[in-house]
């Protein structure tokens, strides 16, 4: 339904909203992954999940962290802190252009008043040694969701090929309520905005991801979470070393951000992190393939 | 006769590729009637972003029927030969028939019906598709074998005249139904035929030919803008993306807020162009109007408000960025944005872009002696060329680099020529890119290029094949058009060995590659003098000549050798050359050192040369030739004599006119040996009995092949 007639929906309300339209729709609905990331994509639902046979459907919201996008508060658009809502089905069904439009239909943006358009754009993430193809979604020329259908994950085929949708929550709830400054989104219906919860937490982390934290510790994290990796591997135990993966690409863009890392050597760190990554889907697959060999003959042709 | 249509529809296909797509359909279409012996009438192809239609018109029924014959043995070869025969063709002996003495099978093949071939065609045809990008999808991609389309294929109809042509390929089945506009009309649409497709289409909001929505998209984005009162501009580009992202193309205006204007205009149309897809719009005095056209894919039920408002917000912002990066790159002078390029790797072999700018204004002080341009402002704008690479416009515009610099010296009040200079040194960017012509800017703009092929060829890292990951042929392209556009004497050889000493003073290892550089330089010329009707094998025979790397000198002498050449004179001596060269070579005639030719057979030096003929001041050349070619002991003929005398005075006057580089003049010398030199051969024989006579002859040949060289290597000249 849409609600244009209404009161346009609190930051919360429409993450509620899509909950239900997901849930509907047979997904679970996961909470967000308990670690520092820079991506909904970096979460075990969807990039460990990707990989395999077994069908997946699933829909969560994921904190994401970038370091380098802070802007102490200051920027009505940037934050170094912001929520992705992603959803993840595989394989990917026939509609899912369909139900992704219903799902914006949900959340009040009738498609014959706003201009939606998919706009190619394939999606590549070097670190997880990932690519697919999809689009930007546009709403009136402003890019609400990545929508990808996702090829490769860790280095392995896709198969079957899970949809990826990525909607920036912050982006759509400016939209919607039409708010220029995303400080002054409606948060719920009852008097707190987006500032009030987040202001001062993008004013101090601004500053301590620039300015404040001790470059020295986060080498060794890096350093540490690499061999603890690797130990994870050698104990059989690939999704804690990914999650080691995962702190290691964050500990690195905390690196970029205090301008430690000189260009030449943000090559190397990539590649380091990407090793990790691959290694951990590596494993995962190695772990899982003879049963899914078993249930699915089709997949390990 | 009738009629076929096929339409693939699927999830939206990249603007970009929806032309190649068009040509590919037909391609692979034409393929598979070809291989069926059919033949179509016209045949069209259209394209949205959801779908790739053609129409085959008058396709016969079936394909003709044909009989195909089989060569068997002879009839006298033995009865085993014709029982393979037989065994081959599943014949039997009375089925086939025998002509001068060899049998033959003959099989009647009878017509296909074309429903039947289009039904295989269409599969093989989806397959076959060679889409730049391709993927899988869907529950069918847990075989990587599954089918491979540019995005999810959802539907395919295919009718023959008026019937199905029934196929199918993985899981999507051929039918009638089609659907249109996403939005307007989401449902279901039955197709009849060919007939009625495209009508059946546009009343259900898709407009399919992509022709018609372009010329929508160009004349409605027009109509808006002068309904603004002002002027859209036009790009052709844009028409066509913004056709390839609709199916029912609605342009609007809208405005922005007139404080961006403060912002180059450069980076608002890069801005609404690249990363919005918008046109921008003048006023009628020429300059940018604070307004965009967007162009939408519905007929919105507020007429496009909601639409227009969301679009001028997303261009704010992306403004506001635009103006919050030149607000804060503006803070910093040039100067001191330079310090930061000691991080930035120009290449790896190479160092760091602020050791290019210190060689960038050792550079200009070499340039100095040779060019009379505005040293001062050179120089400042050479110790500030890269600076705005680490601004933070450039960064996010990267084609902006060069123009931001300029604007940003303007800003910070450093004077226009130093600004332009900053501006201006990338120039020229291509073929129909002007080149700079004011002094400061020319030198900036070329010791950027040469700097840069120094580098790489000094680095070995030139250029091999189609591969120049580095630009260095347009580098040198646009050298020499800096360089012969703008009259600039120079020593090129100098110019490279002084920018190679600059890297080696700073301890990267550089190669002198001067003589690659040249030849380098040579072969870029000849094709770009080809456009200007320039013969190639001209300028080979002035560079044969060797030590000529001032490329105005080199164009003026090729310039004045090809007037000659085409002239009667011209065509006469340069026959009268290759004659006395194919003599003197068919005689093994050793040249004559002292006659400077550099051709076959140098005898070197013995020390004991007459020191008199290696006197170069040309008044003398008369008498030294004297000595070089002593009085013969035999009365000469009269037009070996004549031919003697023309040598004694075109020689001095060739070479004053060489040294002067009036080399009209110097044709004009060689010109005054054309009837001497035609005389000479239809009287005289220089194969004579004497063999005195005949040395002296040869000696004499050799003597004018010496001075024609002099201004030109004849032996490159073709014809």
């Amino acid at each position: 339904m849409a609600d244009t007639d209404k009161a346009p929906l609190s930051l919360q309300d429409m993450i509620l909203r899509l909950h239900a339209f997901w849930s509907e729709q047979g997904c679970l609905i996961l909470q967000p992954y308990d670690m520092r990331m820079g991506a909904g994509t970096f979460h075990t639902a969807t990039t460990l999940r990707a990989l395999g046979p077994e069908p997946w459907n699933a829909a969560f919201v994921q904190p994401c962290r970038r370091p380098t996008d802070g802007r102490y508060g200051e920027n009505p658009n940037r934050l170094q802190h912001y929520y992705q809502y992603q959803v993840i089905l595989k394989p990917s069904p026939e509609n899912l252009q369909e139900l992704y439009l219903q799902s914006l239909v949900e959340i009040g943006i009738d498609p014959l008043v706003h201009d939606i358009r998919f706009v190619e754009d394939d999606w590549e993430s070097p670190t997880l040694g990932a690519w697919g193809l999809g689009w930007e979604v546009w709403c009136d020329g402003m890019e609400v969701t990545q929508f990808t259908y996702f090829q490769q994950m860790g280095g392995f085929d896709c198969k079957p090929v899970a949809g990826e949708l990525t909607y920036g929550l912050e982006r759509l709830a400016m939209y919607i309520q039409g708010v220029d400054n995303v400080y002054d989104l409606k948060f719920n219906n009852h008097g707190v905005s987006y500032g009030d919860v987040f202001l001062e937490n993008e004013k101090q982390m601004s500053k301590w991801n620039f300015e404040v934290a001790d470059t020295d510790s986060l080498f060794e994290g890096f350093r540490r979470a690499e061999e603890e990796c690797k130990r994870s591997l050698d104990a059989g135990v690939p999704i804690a070393a990914y999650e080691q993966a995962i702190e290691a690409s964050h500990l690195f863009n905390l690196l970029q951000a205090r301008g430690v890392i000189s260009v030449q050597e943000r090559a190397s760190y990539m590649g380091r992190v990407r090793d990790l990554a691959r290694g951990s889907c590596e494993a995962y697959m190695e772990k899982n393939a003879d049963q899914w060999a078993a249930k699915y003959p089709e997949w390990s042709k | 006769m009738t009629d076929f249509l096929l339409e693939l529809r699927s999830e939206e296909i990249p603007a970009r590729m929806q032309a190649g797509a068009r040509a590919d359909l037909e391609k692979l279409f034409r393929k598979q009637l070809d291989a069926a012996g059919l033949k179509a009438g016209d045949i069209t192809v259209w394209s949205t972003p959801r779908r790739l239609a053609l129409i085959a018109r008058d396709l016969p029924l079936a394909t003709e029927a044909v009989s195909e014959e089989t060569k068997g043995p002879k009839t006298s070869a033995p009865e085993q030969a014709l029982e393979g025969f037989l065994r081959k063709t599943g014949l039997t002996k009375d089925q086939l028939t025998q002509r001068d003495g060899v049998w033959f099978a003959v099989t009647e093949k009878p017509g296909r019906a074309t429903k039947d071939v289009l039904a295989e065609a269409i599969p093989a045809i989806i397959r076959a598709f060679p889409w730049p990008k391709s993927q899988r999808w869907g529950a069918a991609s847990l075989s990587t074998e599954s089918l491979r389309w540019v995005r999810p294929l959802s539907g395919i109809v295919a009718i023959l005249g008026e019937d199905l042509v029934e196929c199918e390929i993985s899981g999507v089945k051929s039918g009638y139904a089609t659907r249109g506009h996403r939005f307007h009309c989401p449902g279901e649409i039955t197709i009849g035929s060919a007939s009625d497709y495209a009508e059946k289409l546009r009343a259900c909001h898709v407009i399919v030919d992509h022709v018609e929505r372009e010329a929508m998209v160009r004349e409605k984005a027009k109509a808006a803008a002068e309904a603004a009162g002002l002027v859209l501009v036009e790009d052709e580009g844009l028409v066509i993306e913004n056709a390839g992202l609709t199916e029912w193309p609605v342009p609007l205006l809208g405005r922005f807020d007139e404080a961006f204007l403060d912002v180059p205009p450069e980076v608002i149309q890069l801005t609404a162009r690249v990363n919005q897809k918008y046109f921008i719009c003048r006023d009628s005095a020429g300059k940018l109007a604070n307004a965009f056209v967007c162009t939408a894919n519905i007929e919105a039920k507020d007429g496009g408000a909601a639409i227009v408002d969301g679009n001028r917000k997303v261009l704010a912002a992306r403004l506001s960025d635009a103006r919050f990066f030149w607000e804060q790159d503006k803070k910093k002078p040039l100067a001191e944005q330079a310090q930061k390029l000691s991080r930035i790797t120009f290449h790896e072999k190479l160092g760091t872009v602020a050791q290019r700018h210190e060689r960038f204004v050792s550079l200009v002080d070499d340039l100095q002696g040779q060019l009379s341009a505005s040293v001062p402002a050179a120089k400042q704008a050479a110790s500030i060329l890269k600076s705005d690479l680490v601004t933070e416009m450039v960064g996010e515009f990267p084609e902006l680099q060069g123009l931001m610099g300029g604007y940003y010296a303007e800003a910070e009040g450093l004077p226009l020529n130093v600004a332009e200079a900053v501006r201006d040194h990338y120039k020229p960017a291509g073929q129909a890119d002007a080149v700079p012509s004011e002094g400061p800017s020319i030198v900036t703009a070329l010791i950027d290029k040469v700097d840069a092929l120094v580098g790489f060829f000094g680095a070995d890292l030139k250029p091999t094949g189609s591969k120049d990951p580095f630009a260095l042929r347009r580098a040198a392209l646009g050298s020499i058009r800096l360089i012969t556009e703008n009259n600039l004497r120079l020593s090129l050889g100098q110019l490279f060995n002084a920018a190679a000493q600059l890297y080696r003073n700073q301890s990267i290892a550089v190669e002198n590659a001067s003589e690659d550089l040249l030849a380098f330089f040579a072969d870029r010329l000849k094709v770009q003098q080809r456009e200007a009707g320039v013969r190639h094998d001209l300028i080979d025979a002035v560079f044969a000549l060797g030590g000529e790397d001032d490329l105005v000198r080199l164009l003026a002498r090729v310039h004045a050798l090809q007037a000659f050449v085409g002239t009667e004179d011209g065509t006469n001596l340069l026959a009268g050359y290759k004659r006395a060269a194919n003599i003197l070579k068919k005689e093994g005639f050793a040249a004559n050192p002292n006659a400077g030719s550099e051709g076959e057979g140098v005898v070197p030096p013995t020390g004991e040369e007459d020191p008199l003929a290696l006197v170069d001041d040309p008044a003398l050349e008369g008498v030294a030739a004297q000595f070089a070619h002593p009085e013969c002991n035999y009365a000469r003929e009269p037009a070996e004599q004549a031919l003697v005398d023309a040598l004694n005075s075109a020689e001095p006057q060739a070479a004053g006119a060489v040294a002067a580089e009036d080399f009209t003049a110097a044709m004009a010398a060689l010109a005054s040996l054309r009837a001497p030199i035609d005389a000479f051969f239809d009287q005289v024989t220089v194969n004579d009995a004497d063999a005195n006579k005949r040395s002296s002859r040869l000696a004499l040949l050799d003597r004018f092949r010496a001075a024609v060289h002099k201004v030109a290597d004849f032996s490159r000249i073709e014809g």
